[in-house]
């Protein structure tokens, strides 16, 4: 009798203890669920931007032809006349693109060599966060840099400059994107083995030698991957050439006179009071879509080549 | 010898060139500091925080701008936090090496360089036309809450891949399971890091413009959305909504874009002033990140 209320008990407590234990793993896998759910979050945002792009995108194409859209070098979506030409908004894009890499790409490298070769451990540490404040700065503040700063300020040396031009939106984009480069080279020049430098001081070598012989090839590959985002980002670059760029989409390489790029025609209707629904408004899906699939690729690229010279020297 | 004594001279000179080129970028800061500054700093004072928007430049204030701003920046930080978080540590501490994870990662990293843009145009079709959310302030915090993740992701999983196996073998070995280690070991440990890329994040969304325009925010919002907390005279005394939620409103950029586009000169002024105002919440926020990263630089 006493022993089967001991057996009893005993078969309580490891009944309650089995199912704490299955309390515990339940908790611990909702939990591992739960964020799990977090991170297929950020694919579902993707799935969502394609899914609005394309919707509106297809029907886009059943009014005008693919080949218009990429040969025709007029953009008048506005006028009686309509014409849909994608050439002439992103010529004004990669003109801008074009100076802002001209700006940011050798003050960039520059600036990463010295800092990973010549600087020391202390300048480093005090320089690279105030680098890094370029890039916090609100865009729209740049904006208003370029047209009320930079733009009266090359009128005095280039007497035929637009108030509105490619050229001072592209320098001021430069500048903002000048640590996205210069960071991500340092940190791919700073991975490069010890090991590689040693050997060429050993050979006799100087110092800028070991820098742009030895370690800037090294590191070609993270370097790329710098610069193809910073390429990236100066395209997808919105506030500063909406306010001083201009909003005239043209098909020139020149730099002196207003433009429109893919981003800055995007706020220009939604500033509007274009009607939804209509193929006019559903330009800026076409524009969106553009600019998606270019940044899309680059990003992608850049990523591959990143992951490279972690691989290779971490 | 001759070419040694060059490459020395050589030497020298990148020396000085490479620091000129760093500094470059921070003089142009600075020109940009002053010139805002010397624009607009007649027009700051407490009349401008405190009037809405107005049609003479002189009366118009940011008071509807920077509390629209403290609105979108709670919203969200409370979609973008947590989630971001949380995402993070899945990646970093839950996620098997796999071709699933590693698209998972490709597409944070994509993401993470998409246009801001593309995220108006995300919510456009998403929270506007889908759930008819309108240009309230859910609308726009989700936007911005979108486009902050992957930030907060990226920095979260380098702040947790900076604490050594160690400890988590050691919280192990005392029995500990898996979210405990986390909850009680791991999370603690990479708290100040993640916190320097929450911050920044947020700074960050704190300045974006674009994808608040696409939603169409760019309106005159002579009003503030409705308070959460009002006091009447009934009881129960006190009454708490989430209205102010689902109305419209403004935000610094914006407000300071609008005045940048219009044609009279005390406009521009009014917009000087305002980035003030916008520079010197971003920037004390990326001094808190700086002094955080620095006072969290651990050698395990």
């Amino acid at each position: 009798m006493v022993g089967n209320r001991h057996a009893c008990s005993l078969y309580l407590l490891i009944w309650f203890m089995l199912k704490r234990n299955n309390i515990v793993k339940f908790k611990e896998a909702l939990i591992e669920r739960l964020l799990l759910c977090c991170s297929l979050l950020s694919v579902l945002t993707t799935a969502g931007i394609i899914w609005v792009l394309l919707s509106e995108t297809i029907g886009f194409f059943k009014h005008v032809s693919v080949i218009d859209f990429l040969t025709d070098t007029q953009w008048t979506p506005m006028f009686t006349n309509k014409h849909f030409g994608i050439l002439s908004l992103l010529s004004g894009t990669l003109v801008t693109t074009f100076i802002a890499i001209a700006v940011a790409v050798p003050l960039g490298l520059i600036s990463a060599t010295y800092l990973s070769e010549y600087a020391t451990d202390k300048m480093r540490h005090i320089i690279k966060p105030l680098l890094e404040i370029l890039a916090a700065v609100p865009t729209v503040v740049y904006g208003y840099f370029a047209l009320l700063f930079v733009t009266p300020l090359l009128r005095q040396f280039i007497p035929g400059l637009s108030g509105f031009n490619a050229l001072s939106a592209g320098l001021v984009m430069g500048i903002m994107i000048i640590p996205l480069v210069s960071s991500l080279s340092e940190d791919a020049m700073h991975a490069v083995p010890m090991g590689l430098r040693e050997g060429a001081y050993a050979l006799g070598s100087h110092k800028i030698q070991v820098a742009f012989k030895i370690v800037f090839p090294a590191a070609l590959s993270g370097i790329t991957a710098a610069v193809i985002l910073a390429v990236s980002r100066a395209i997808g670059e919105t506030m500063i050439v909406a306010i001083a760029a201009g909003q005239q989409p043209k098909f020139t390489v020149n730099p002196l006179v207003p433009i429109e790029t893919i981003t800055a025609y995007i706020v220009q209707i939604s500033l509007g009071d274009t009607p939804h629904g209509t193929l006019e408004y559903s330009t800026i899906f076409v524009c969106g879509t553009t600019l998606f699939v270019i940044t899309f690729f680059l990003n992608v690229i850049s990523f591959k080549l990143k992951r490279r010279f972690q691989e290779i020297y971490e | 010898m001759s070419s040694r004594r060059l490459d020395k001279k050589i030497d020298a000179a990148f020396k000085f060139v490479g620091l000129a080129a760093t500094l470059f970028g921070l003089v142009v800061l600075a020109a940009l500091v002053i010139d805002v500054v010397s624009d607009g700093h007649q027009r700051l004072g407490w009349d401008f925080l405190t009037s809405y928007p107005s049609r003479k430049p002189e009366q118009a204030g940011i008071f509807s701008a920077w509390v629209g701003t403290l609105w979108i920046m709670i919203t969200t930080a409370i979609f973008a936090i947590p989630l971001g978080i949380g995402s993070g540590i899945y990646l970093e501490e839950y996620a098997k090496r796999n071709r699933w994870t590693d698209f998972i990662e490709i597409n944070i990293a994509n993401l993470a360089g998409v246009p801001s843009i593309i995220y108006g145009i995300l919510g456009l079709g998403l929270f506007i036309r889908m759930m008819h959310l309108d240009r309230s302030v859910l609308a726009g915090g989700l936007i911005l809450a979108l486009l902050i993740l992957p930030v907060i992701i990226l920095s979260t999983r380098e702040a947790l891949r900076s604490v050594p196996s160690s400890i988590r073998e050691a919280s192990y070995a005392l029995g500990a399971t898996k979210w405990q280690t986390v909850r009680h070991q791991v999370l603690p440990a990479g708290f100040g890091n993640i916190l320097t890329g929450v911050i920044l994040a947020m700074s960050r969304a704190i300045g974006e413009t674009a994808p608040l325009i696409t939603i169409g925010a760019l309106t005159y919002i002579p009003f503030l959305p409705t308070n959460p907390v009002a006091f009447n005279k009934e009881i129960p005394y006190i009454h708490l909504s989430l209205q102010g939620f689902l109305d419209p409103f403004t935000v610094l950029p914006i407000q300071i874009f609008n005045w940048v586009s219009r044609p009279q000169k005390g406009f521009l002024v009014d917009a000087a002033a305002g980035i003030i105002v916008l520079l010197t919440i971003t920037l004390a926020m990326n001094a808190i990140a700086i002094y955080l990263r620095y006072k969290n630089q651990k050698r395990w």
